[in-house]
């Protein structure tokens, strides 16, 4: 699976603002912040009812 | 191992991998789709499709990546039936995004998950698998079905494009009540799709 429809490489503007991946633009916490503060919601009985039911079924 | 049916036992350590993965599958399901309460009701989907399909589930693998694979078929699958239009509900956006108690934040979430939400889908899930679910490239491109190549190229240019909206503060409202602009995100849908990930055999 080496050569699926590749897209075209970016030319310049990214490699320009961002060389290298340790120079991390302060976004990307933010993104990392989004995701973890779901993770870490407590989990809404809906789904806690639903892993319950599993078992019943097959 | 077992040839069609599972023992209970493995029954009951996929039923608790399951559990596990839950919070994430709903973490990345927001990011997908924007909306909590289709985020959810997409991650119940996804778990009664992975208890469906359980023989089909390597023991000893990553369940995370796996039931991934599923939501996003899912959500694909939703996206075309016109279910989620990406819709960005900002008061629902504000009151759930706050950063967690204590932390400083510089950047405001709801306009980073606004951004986010701008971006082509495919763009938008692979930033979402390496940037924010932590995945390698390999996994990530494993997930989507793609060459690694194409994953890099897709989180690049959502980096870059992320990075200028989010320095310049100019974060454009996707319109989707613009019949061209829907149907602009319905192409790339295809699109996405067609690069199908594991789990698509149905």
């Amino acid at each position: 699976m080496t050569s699926e429809k590749n897209e075209k490489p970016e030319k310049g503007s990214e490699s320009k603002k961002m060389t290298g991946e340790q120079q991390r633009p302060e976004w990307a916490n933010g993104l990392r912040q989004l995701y973890d503060a779901v993770v870490e919601e407590p989990l809404p009985d809906t789904f806690k009812d639903l892993l319950a039911k599993l078992d019943k079924k097959s | 191992m077992a040839d069609d049916t599972r023992t209970p036992s493995q029954k009951a350590d996929f039923k608790r991998e399951l559990t596990d993965v839950v919070p994430h599958l709903r973490a990345f399901a927001r990011g997908l789709c924007g909306r909590p309460d289709m985020a959810d009701d997409l991650v119940q989907e996804t778990m009664l499709k992975a208890w469906a399909a359980q023989d089909r589930f390597e023991p000893g693998t990553s369940m995370r990546a796996w039931t991934f694979v599923i939501l996003r078929n899912a959500y694909l699958t939703d996206m075309r039936r016109n279910r989620f239009r990406g819709e960005y509900d900002e008061n629902v956006a504000e009151r759930i995004l706050t950063a967690p108690a204590g932390q400083e934040d510089p950047i405001h979430l709801s306009d980073m998950h606004r951004a986010l939400l701008t971006l082509p889908p495919e763009r938008r899930e692979a930033l979402l698998l390496v940037g924010a679910g932590g995945f390698s490239y390999e996994e990530a491109a494993s997930i989507c079905g793609c060459a690694v190549g194409t994953i890099k190229s897709r989180v690049g240019r959502a980096r870059s494009a992320l990075n200028s909206m989010m320095e310049d503060g100019d974060i454009p409202q996707r319109s989707v009540n613009d019949a061209t602009a829907h149907r602009a995100i319905l192409k790339e849908l295809d699109m996405v799709a067609s690069g199908n990930g594991l789990a698509s055999k149905d």
